[in-house]
């Protein structure tokens, strides 16, 4: 066991703390966000240059053959500058099906179009009825020749309104809330039948409403009527890499916060003098350090070949990073004070963001639900 | 970073259970297993078995009987015995003097105190708190004074914890009441318990168990070659000791077993209509702490690799008060959810101090303790420097405020 960065990790992290810090500031950021797509191509071409957009993928792919850790340094840098690039839905979500999923053929076609940042992928699969379940899937796929026909719609697919491509979840038998029967397909988002709605998200980032009438998928990844596994799998490395944004996050808010502490002045002094305030501070870093070793534990989990265990180690992580990072986000504001409620300022977007990452893929009373009924983590004596 | 635990270090596991196996008497499982406290001769007989292997001062420097493992591998040996669970090496002596001698204390206190600590051949307790020094321990009173050869000590020690078993005694003294500051006037004496002029007293705490005393010092004479480090530099030690005490405190193991075993009660006690851990209100209560319980576990490694790359800067890991906080809350939730699952049987009394009181059974013995444990508990978030002490000490020395 070794929790130390090696020394290409370091300098992934040395690098891209430079990037932001040089590019991604606070100001900056406001000014991305008012771009027309709601983020900046700039920096996604930066990211590129620096081998961000490709870093999980083989080599043989095309990739640079990173693994979960630098999945986690990346993740956590851009939870510190609140990015607003389309990174998490093109790399981690679409670039899960592609590393899991995709065959030989569609990984060497798509792969270097992702690493070179031409290509943004989407992951559309939530459903107005299906809250956070993920077998829950009302969208047909209906086999027509030799390929599929979707019909259905997708709500609040991250980034959804820019992605060239998406992936799409579609039901190829059974039931609306069977396990079975649930295919993961490739969709160009210009295909006819698909038509899109894209927003604002409540955090500043952007997603989309997707229709899709009769549209014909590209591919099929793998068995149409048993994509649930692979699904799952690429959800607990989306779990894993929402964990280290968070770390991201909450180290910047608690950052924020203590600055603010030192120098803020009431009563004649600064208010971080005061002994209930002191304490809520130290209440932050509790939580902000646990946080980090969650992270770090999903890190470690992504790669348990085990699906049930895998499954059971990030229930836990998602549930206690809500904990954490709605702690921290909270008192974050209120140890501010007013500052902290302004859309001017920056703490409270990071309050936002935390509450966003949240509700993504599970809050944590449903995955303190899953947990339970699962037996938990560790087996009974 | 490899967060997984290496073949070595699994092989190393595998060791220390077969370890246990094979030198800890049943009945000292069976008695901890079911949440008593281990007796003295349990817990002298199970130091001696570990002092005999060389395992019971690993973290010990190598010259006095120290492994120079890694901090990952003394985690291990750790979190086995308290899964097990065996009694804890005795933290007086192993935890906070020795380590106290090996690093302020003469060569003649190294060589005799240190391999009698290390077989438990003397018990050690500690004479830190005092009825007007708890959490502000530097306002200590109990006063010693030079007479030729000796200190002679007067005054009251309390929160003893065990001093009835105690041979010796570590006492922080006061011994120059006209110093600058309170913690420049302090000393760091060893006693030895049967001097003339100490009187102990038990204190019964609300479990209704002797765990803790208040020790009285008439004119004790100390010789002087019982100083340890300088004579009014004692306070260097005691700060020394006390943040190599809240490393210990996560108990990360002893809390994995106590979740294992309330898991195989709850599926067994009466919960109305179904056990109790069908009930989902209890359950999520319990899915709850385990998670906390794995991000302790993580942050606990975390802390204890670092402490390998922090080894001669002799400065504990700020971060140590994180695991103090989080480790005792934990541990208490649980022993909240132990009352819980006892429900009404819960509140048979139990006498801790009685063996076989309960026999012919009135209600299993793990309902009858979840109360005392409990009450008992209470008692971590104060040791140790209370929780509150810990937001201090991360708000000075870690926030910057």
């Amino acid at each position: 066991m070794d929790f130390d960065f090696s020394e290409e990790q370091r300098m992934l992290a040395d690098s891209l703390g430079k990037l932001i810090s040089d590019r991604y500031g606070f100001e900056n950021r406001k000014a991305y966000a008012k771009q027309p797509e709601g983020w900046s191509r700039e920096i996604w071409a930066a990211y590129a240059e620096m081998g961000i957009l490709g870093l999980p993928f083989a080599e043989a792919d095309g990739g640079f053959g990173g693994g979960a850790v630098e999945t986690m340094i990346v993740a956590e840098a851009l939870g510190g500058a609140l990015g607003l690039e389309p990174w998490f839905a093109t790399v981690v979500l679409g670039g899960g099906f592609l590393r899991h999923g995709a065959d030989a053929g569609l990984r060497e076609t798509l792969v270097p179009q992702v690493a070179d940042g031409s290509l943004l992928l989407a992951f559309a699969h939530t459903e107005p009825n299906a809250r956070f379940d993920l077998h829950h899937v009302e969208t047909t796929a209906t086999k027509d020749g030799d390929g599929w026909v979707l019909r259905g719609r997708k709500g609040v697919v991250l980034h959804g309104d820019v992605a060239g491509k998406l992936f799409v979840t579609a039901r190829s038998a059974g039931g609306v809330r069977d396990e079975a029967g649930i295919g993961v397909f490739l969709v160009d988002a210009a295909a006819s039948g698909l038509t899109r709605r894209g927003y604002a998200t409540s955090d500043g980032l952007r997603a989309a409403e997707i229709t899709l009438d009769g549209v014909r998928a590209e591919a099929v990844l793998g068995d149409a009527a048993n994509g649930l596994p692979l699904v799952k799998r690429v959800v607990d490395d989306a779990i894993a890499a929402l964990a280290a944004e968070a770390v991201g996050a909450m180290d910047a808010s608690l950052k924020l916060t203590l600055e603010y502490l030192r120098t803020r002045k009431q009563f004649g002094r600064a208010i971080g003098s005061f002994q209930s305030l002191q304490h809520r501070a130290a209440d932050m870093m509790v939580a902000l350090e646990q946080a980090r070793s969650m992270a770090m534990y999903a890190a470690m989990m992504t790669d348990e070949p085990d699906a049930d265990e895998r499954a059971r180690a990030m229930h836990a992580v998602k549930l206690q990073m809500g904990r954490f990072q709605k702690f921290v986000g909270q008192q974050s504001i209120q140890l501010h004070g007013g500052i902290g409620m302004t859309m001017e300022y920056a703490v409270g977007h990071y309050f936002k963001r935390l509450t966003v990452i949240d509700t993504q893929f599970g809050d944590a009373e449903h995955h303190l639900a899953a947990l339970s009924e699962a037996g938990g983590l560790f087996q009974a004596a | 970073m490899d967060l997984r635990f290496n073949d070595e270090e699994r092989a190393f596991r595998q060791e220390v259970r077969d370890f246990i196996e094979a030198n800890l008497p049943p009945e000292t499982r069976e008695r901890m297993a079911a949440g008593r406290t281990p007796t003295k001769d349990m817990v002298v007989q199970w130091q001696r078995a570990l002092n005999a292997k060389g395992w019971a001062v690993p973290h010990w420097p190598v010259e006095h009987g120290g492994t120079g493992w890694s901090a990952i591998k003394r985690f291990i040996l750790n979190e086995e015995m308290q899964q097990w669970p065996t009694p804890t090496p005795l933290a007086f002596n192993c935890a906070m003097v020795g380590p106290v001698i090996c690093a302020f204390g003469t060569d003649a206190q190294k060589q005799h105190f240190l391999p009698r600590m290390k077989n438990l051949d003397d018990w050690w307790c500690q004479g830190f708190s005092e009825p007007g020094a708890g959490s502000d321990l530097a306002s200590l009173k109990c006063a010693s004074k030079r007479e030729g050869d000796h200190f002679i000590v007067n005054g009251q020690k309390t929160w003893t914890t065990l001093a009835q078993h105690a041979d010796w005694i570590f006492v922080l003294v006061r011994s120059n009441p006209a110093a600058a500051k309170p913690q420049e006037g302090i000393s760091f004496l060893l006693v030895d318990m049967k001097s003339p002029g100490i009187t102990v007293r038990p204190i019964i705490t609300i479990d209704g168990a002797h765990e803790v005393n208040e020790v009285w010092f008439d004119d004790v004479k100390v010789p002087v070659e019982n100083l340890v480090g300088t004579e009014n530099k004692g306070w260097d030690c005691a700060k020394f000791l006390l943040s190599n005490e809240r490393t210990g405190q996560a108990r990360v193991g002893a809390s994995k077993e106590r979740i294992r075993r309330l898991k195989r009660i709850a599926a067994e006690a009466p919960g109305g209509a179904t056990p109790m851990l069908a009930n989902p209100r209890f359950r999520d209560k319990l899915t709850e702490v385990e998670t906390q319980l794995k991000a302790l576990e993580m942050t606990t490694l975390r802390v204890l690799a670092n402490e390998n790359k922090r080894l001669g800067e002799g400065k504990p890991d700020p971060a140590s008060s994180v695991l103090k906080i989080r480790g005792t809350e934990i541990q208490q939730a649980i022993s909240e959810l132990f009352v819980e699952a006892a429900g009404p049987y819960g509140l048979v009394g139990a006498d801790p101090e009685q063996d076989r009181w309960n026999e012919p059974e009135l209600a299993p013995e793990w309902a009858t303790l979840a109360q005392p444990v409990y009450f008992n508990w209470r008692k971590q978030s104060i040791y140790g420097g209370s929780n509150e002490i810990q937001r201090n000490i991360m708000a000075k020395a870690f926030l910057g405020l």
